[in-house]
């Protein structure tokens, strides 16, 4: 039970950490765990995990329920007799919709896509100023960012408001992607991040190379920081995915899917498998951007190592 | 400006031609975080000092809002002591969880990581999930955990769980600390890439003996950027606790239990017309948050020492 056996992952690292240890320094053993140690331990995370995604899989088995397994006592967990009624029901229910699917969908994914490369985007271009430039405010800019993140929405809404009706920007698509622009939750995460993982010597580095400060956040910052662009990208799209926005668009062919979601919610018991489809389908996107953003993430981990 | 002359002041004082592709880079996030977050928060701030029911003109009133929830407002000290227990289980546990966890998952091959890691971020992947709990807990013997109980003979009628003053709290903490692997568990993740194997490697030689002394030597201190960050999302997000106690026990709660703060001010806003009273309580309660994010703070930098 050592890490020969190779339930630990970076196994560059840990092949090396091993040799360190086993050829200098004889410690190896230290480092491991006992096997009931390990077998508690994967047993914790297995149910934690399982436990975890009750919700994924409740979503999934109750699309598929018929309308009378809704209903039946004991209320089951699991489907019993699968149908696909549910989805197939989605036609009928959609093309009642006061504008045509499409164009719901084409706004969800316009609006997810351009707000969320914005999000980062801008969020990148100020945490790398707030963290590496010789600007003598990034210091108090980054405190007043930092604290902003702990006042409460709500009573910001009102004002908010007021400002968009101002700007002339409700019933727009701006009305999606400009508030989600300045979320202060992005420039904090990226500061940190590259604080973690950009040294200044790469900095000054670059500036005797005489390369100007877009050249280097672009060739040098960004690469850098890939893990964090790819989280980020990961909650932007997750958040403007699901974001029904309150009272700032009205027009119906500006509207995305969760509008859809809660015409079709609103139809009450019968139509409660059909929603629960409708859910299990909305949640395709998210899950996708999440495996492409993580599996990378994972990736420059296992390189990381090599380097 | 000058431009900088002695070799030793160069790389400190910056001539401004030389800074403006800096506040270039700046200007967008600035531009729409002062729009839409600052000022918003100076209004809120003026109007905690008024009185204003959105339809007539605000009237100034001093600290009457204050001295109104600290002395005379008996559920305002309510809702405040349920905020501060839900804060201070759901926000450590919570920050705890969501490292401990990403740390276990460090060590595991891509592939087994990559799914665990989905698996623990379902709840915050999945838009409000905490309806399942709902569903699980509803109060007749529809609901899965009182016709399980009722199925192996525990319990002879159903348990009104949400209506109950006594399960109620726990409950919300369980549910809370369930859904509390997001934005930090990942942030964690990424974070954890930043540690330097040879690091590891330079600590086996000097001295590091085993996997305890190797967190807290050199991953902990290597994270600590990372940990702050994750830190300053459980306080923001363990005060702000309002959705899930109205989502699951009604708002006002049995006997008030699990009535939070942010519950109490949207409350006073929506349904009462008191903005000013509202913006007042979020004032207050982004003091206290502020207090704790400072101390928290001074703890993170004590990490590895």
């Amino acid at each position: 039970m050592s890490q020969s056996k190779s339930v630990l992952g970076k196994p560059g690292l840990l092949k090396r950490m091993h040799e360190n240890r086993t050829g200098k320094t004889s410690q190896s053993k230290r480092y491991t765990r006992s096997k009931a140690g390990n077998t508690l331990y994967v047993t914790f995370l297995t149910a934690f995990g399982l436990f975890s995604i009750l919700p994924l899989i409740y979503c999934i088995a109750t699309s598929f329920k018929p309308l009378d397994e809704l209903m039946i006592f004991p209320p089951s967990f699991f489907v019993k007799r699968p149908t696909f009624q549910n989805y197939l029901a989605l036609p009928g229910l959609l093309s009642n919709l006061r504008v045509p699917l499409s164009r719901y969908i084409f706004n969800s994914f316009f609006v997810s896509a351009v707000t969320t490369f914005l999000y980062v985007f801008v969020s990148a271009l100020a945490a790398f100023v707030l963290t590496k430039s010789p600007l003598k405010s990034r210091r108090g800019i980054f405190t007043v960012v930092q604290y902003a993140l702990l006042f409460n929405t709500y009573t910001l809404a009102i004002p908010q408001y007021l400002i968009f009706s101002y700007m002339g920007i409700i019933d727009t698509y701006w009305a999606y992607i400009l508030p989600h622009i300045a979320t202060t939750m992005g420039v904090f995460l990226m500061k940190q991040y590259i604080e973690g993982s950009v040294p200044d010597a790469i900095m000054e580095a670059a500036k005797i190379d005489g390369a100007n400060p877009y050249r280097i956040f672009a060739q040098i910052v960004v690469p850098m920081v890939k893990p964090c662009i790819m989280t980020l990208t990961l909650f932007g799209f997750r958040d403007v995915w699901s974001a029904l926005p309150n009272g700032t668009i009205f027009d119906e062919s500006l509207k995305t899917l969760p509008a859809v979601m809660t015409q079709i919610n609103a139809g009450g018991i019968a139509r409660s498998g059909s929603a629960m489809a409708v859910t299990v389908i909305m949640m395709i996107p998210p899950i996708i951007v999440y495996m492409v953003s993580q599996s990378n993430v994972i990736e420059s981990m296992n390189s990381a190592g090599i380097k | 400006m000058i431009r900088s002359k002695g070799g030793a002041r160069s790389g400190i004082e910056v001539s401004f031609r030389e800074r403006i592709p800096y506040y270039v880079m700046l200007a967008p996030f600035l531009l729409f975080f002062v729009l839409f977050i600052v000022i918003p928060m100076a209004a809120s701030v003026v109007l905690s000092f008024f009185e204003f029911d959105m339809v007539s003109l605000p009237v100034f009133t001093g600290f009457s809002n204050f001295f109104r929830m600290l002395f005379d407002d008996a559920i305002f000290v309510r809702t405040l002591k349920n905020t501060l227990i839900l804060a201070v289980i759901t926000g450590p546990a919570g920050f705890l969880l969501s490292f401990v966890l990403a740390w276990f998952l460090n060590e595991f091959k891509p592939i087994v990581r990559t799914v665990l890691s989905f698996m623990f971020y379902c709840p915050a992947l999945i838009g409000n999930a905490y309806y399942i709990w709902q569903v699980a807990f509803s109060s007749d013997s529809y609901g899965y955990i009182n016709s399980w109980l009722l199925s192996i003979g525990l319990i002879t009628e159903p348990v009104q769980w949400l209506k109950d003053a006594d399960y109620v709290m726990p409950i919300i903490i369980a549910v809370q600390l369930w859904m509390s692997m997001g934005v930090s568990f990942l942030a964690n993740i990424s974070g954890l890439q930043n540690v330097d194997s040879e690091m590891y490697e330079a600590g086996a030689i000097d001295g590091i003996r085993n996997r305890w002394q190797e967190l807290w030597y050199i991953t902990l201190p290597s994270m600590q950027h990372m940990l702050l960050f994750s830190a300053v999302m459980q306080i923001a997000s363990s005060f702000s606790i309002s959705q899930l106690p109205i989502t699951l026990a009604g708002y006002p709660s049995v006997g008030n239990r699990v009535d939070t703060i942010v519950s109490y001010l949207a409350d006073a806003g929506t349904v009462r017309y008191e903005m000013g009273y509202a913006s007042a309580i979020s004032v207050l309660l982004f003091l206290i948050m502020i207090v704790v994010r400072i101390v928290v703070g001074k703890l993170i930098n004590k990490i590895g020492k």
